[in-house]
């Protein structure tokens, strides 16, 4: 079975303050760490868990930079046998655009099955996967959270609100958007990192795919960033823990429920 | 005339909030930009949904068929680039939602319409649509336009509009059939599972405790279980934590878990993301801790410590101790 994934290096912005840069197009990023976005890990994690039970190969795609090379090696590391980076260059693409450039790189690499998380923790648009399934002619669907192939199928679970899934079984080869939850991503080692360094990373420009000129126009334009407008928010409590204690006790009473 | 088309989504025989918000929404900027506001509505058991729609737009376009018994992508794809080609509304409007994102993205291919993703908000400026979007975890907001078309689609996100009715219709009903040639389906639904059964019920405590990312790793689980249990209430959590294994689905507060409706519901360690906070809209109050001053649960918190939650668990429970 050959499985491939798209994977994306996104900022850490838990716990960070974040600030606009010049253009107010964007945020400044030089001070923050880039990781994994959390929804691939658990894409990746997924098609070497396959791999391991249905024998068959992995491949790590991603469309970033130099430094972007962090996020194939961290998944050579966890298992995937090559990776394939896509150099932008000068392009700043669009959710649209990154379909389009994925969408034509996996045309000439064989594929049963291709996973993406369900969206990124940075712009979270949640539709790259489904705009390169719809691209490859594929069989897709999102916010999969359980995946079972059986024959030219697989049975999967889709996540839906409320409460409920949907089973379904899909026919390969399909593109799935992946949950957060579905397994648990084993950790990664400097050590396994060091070692996956061996593995093959493929590095391909942009220009070199054949994408058309059409499909490298923006289909939505940001035209302005801004932080969250003010609100009342919270009234914030004050002093040390014994303090805040008091207070927090102090109104949960106030609203009635004994304690 | 211009027109705002809505996707009805709909499971089990029943409207999802969604629809309601988008359509209210729409209702409001058909008024203010002299729009026509029609939902449509694919299912086999739609006469339940279509007096409701009908006092929601001006018109009801309704594919009623067997085959749309479940929702499935590849009919929904077709069946709606058709409409959408030969009506060209300004706007399409699908809800962001498991449904919708596998949608949505098969729409834009399909008809060459761009779209626009998990939007809070939609403005028309001359005629031109912009959309508001939240990145970064609802700590950056953003305007987005769109290359220009004569058509485009957006996807909104739950909760970002009261689904409240502003406007009244009396639409006219209009029976469309599915297209003649429709493609082999490649996704055939099987069940609805139902995924937050469990020992306990979140939905009825008169206070929870509940915990997010911010507890840091399974062991420390334990210590939030005893404060529970030493203020008589119980423990719920936030995606991060079942994701993790930490606790069980049945604990889980938000779009994917379940709505709460707790007189006081203390969050520990949960940032607050629109998820998580969609479940708590019914909470009386909402004390939150958590080391980020700029996490978003602040911004629907009632009271909030910035800190780390620890301490004051430990001061918590030194004081119910007594």
């Amino acid at each position: 079975m050959n499985i491939i994934v798209c994977v994306k290096n996104v900022p850490f912005t838990q716990e960070v303050d974040l600030a606009l840069d010049g253009s107010k197009r964007d945020i400044r990023k030089e001070m923050l760490a880039y990781v994994i976005n959390e929804w691939d890990n658990y894409a990746i994690e997924e098609a070497i868990r396959l791999k391991e039970q249905f024998n068959g190969n992995v491949t790590a795609v991603t469309l970033g930079k130099e430094a972007d090379e962090e996020v194939l090696r961290r998944c050579l590391a966890m298992g995937a046998d090559q990776a394939v980076r896509i150099e932008p260059g000068a392009l700043q693409a669009d959710a649209f655009m990154t379909a389009a450039i994925l969408a034509t790189a996996l045309k000439t690499m064989p594929h049963d099955l291709v996973l993406t998380g369900v969206q990124t923790d940075d712009l979270n648009h949640g539709m790259v996967g489904t705009l390169i399934a719809e691209r490859l002619g594929l069989a897709h669907a999102a916010v999969v959270n359980s995946l079972k192939p059986a024959d030219n199928k697989a049975r999967i679970t889709i996540e839906l609100e409320g409460g409920q899934d949907e089973v379904a079984m899909i026919h390969l080869p399909a593109l799935l958007t992946i949950q957060t939850g579905i397994n648990e991503p084993r950790y990664v080692s400097i050590m396994g990192i060091r070692k996956a360094a061996k593995k093959e990373l493929k590095v391909i420009k942009v220009e070199e795919l054949g994408v058309s000129a059409d499909d490298l126009v923006p289909r939505t334009i940001i035209e302005e960033m801004y932080l969250p407008p003010e609100t009342e928010g919270a009234e914030m409590l004050q002093g040390d823990a014994a303090a805040v204690a008091d207070e927090i006790i102090r109104i949960i009473k106030e609203k009635g429920v004994s304690l | 005339m211009a027109e705002i088309l809505v996707l009805a989504e709909h499971r089990n025989g029943e409207l999802r909030e969604i629809t309601l918000q988008m359509l209210s929404k729409a209702a409001e900027l058909c008024q203010k930009h002299s729009l026509e506001l029609s939902v449509v509505v694919l299912g086999a058991q739609t006469e339940g949904l279509v007096p409701i729609l009908a006092e929601r737009a001006k018109r009801v376009i309704v594919y009623h068929d067997e085959r749309l018994k479940n929702f499935n992508v590849d009919l929904y794809k077709e069946t709606l680039a058709d409409l959408i080609g030969e009506r060209k509304p300004l706007l399409t409007l699908i809800g962001h939602t498991p449904w919708g994102m596998d949608l949505a993205p098969a729409l834009a291919i399909k008809t060459g319409f761009p779209l626009a993703t998990d939007c809070v908000d939609i403005l028309l400026d001359a005629g031109k649509p912009k959309v508001v979007r939240q990145i970064y975890s609802g700590k950056i907001y953003t305007r987005v336009a769109f290359k220009e078309s004569p058509s485009y689609l957006i996807t909104m996100r739950g909760g970002a509009f009261s689904a409240e009715k502003t406007v009244s219709f009396q639409a006219e009903i209009v029976k469309h059939e599915l297209p003649a040639s429709l493609p082999a389906l490649r996704k055939e639904f099987v069940e609805f599972q139902e995924t937050s059964k469990g020992a306990v019920d979140i939905c009825q405590a008169e206070m929870l405790v509940s915990i997010g990312r911010g507890v840091g790793e399974a062991e420390k689980v334990g210590i939030l279980q005893d404060l529970a249990k030493s203020m008589g209430c119980v423990l719920s959590c936030s995606r991060p934590v079942v994701d993790k294994n930490w606790l069980p689905k049945c604990h889980q507060v938000g779009t994917s878990g379940k709505s709460v409706k707790p007189k006081v519901y203390l969050a520990l360690g949960i940032s607050g993301a629109f998820q998580h906070v969609a479940g708590i809209s019914g909470a009386g109050t909402v004390i939150a801790v958590n080391k980020d001053k700029k996490a978003p649960i602040f911004r629907v918190a009632d009271y909030g410590v910035v800190g780390d939650l620890f301490q004051v668990v430990e001061a918590l429970k030194s004081k119910l101790g007594k």
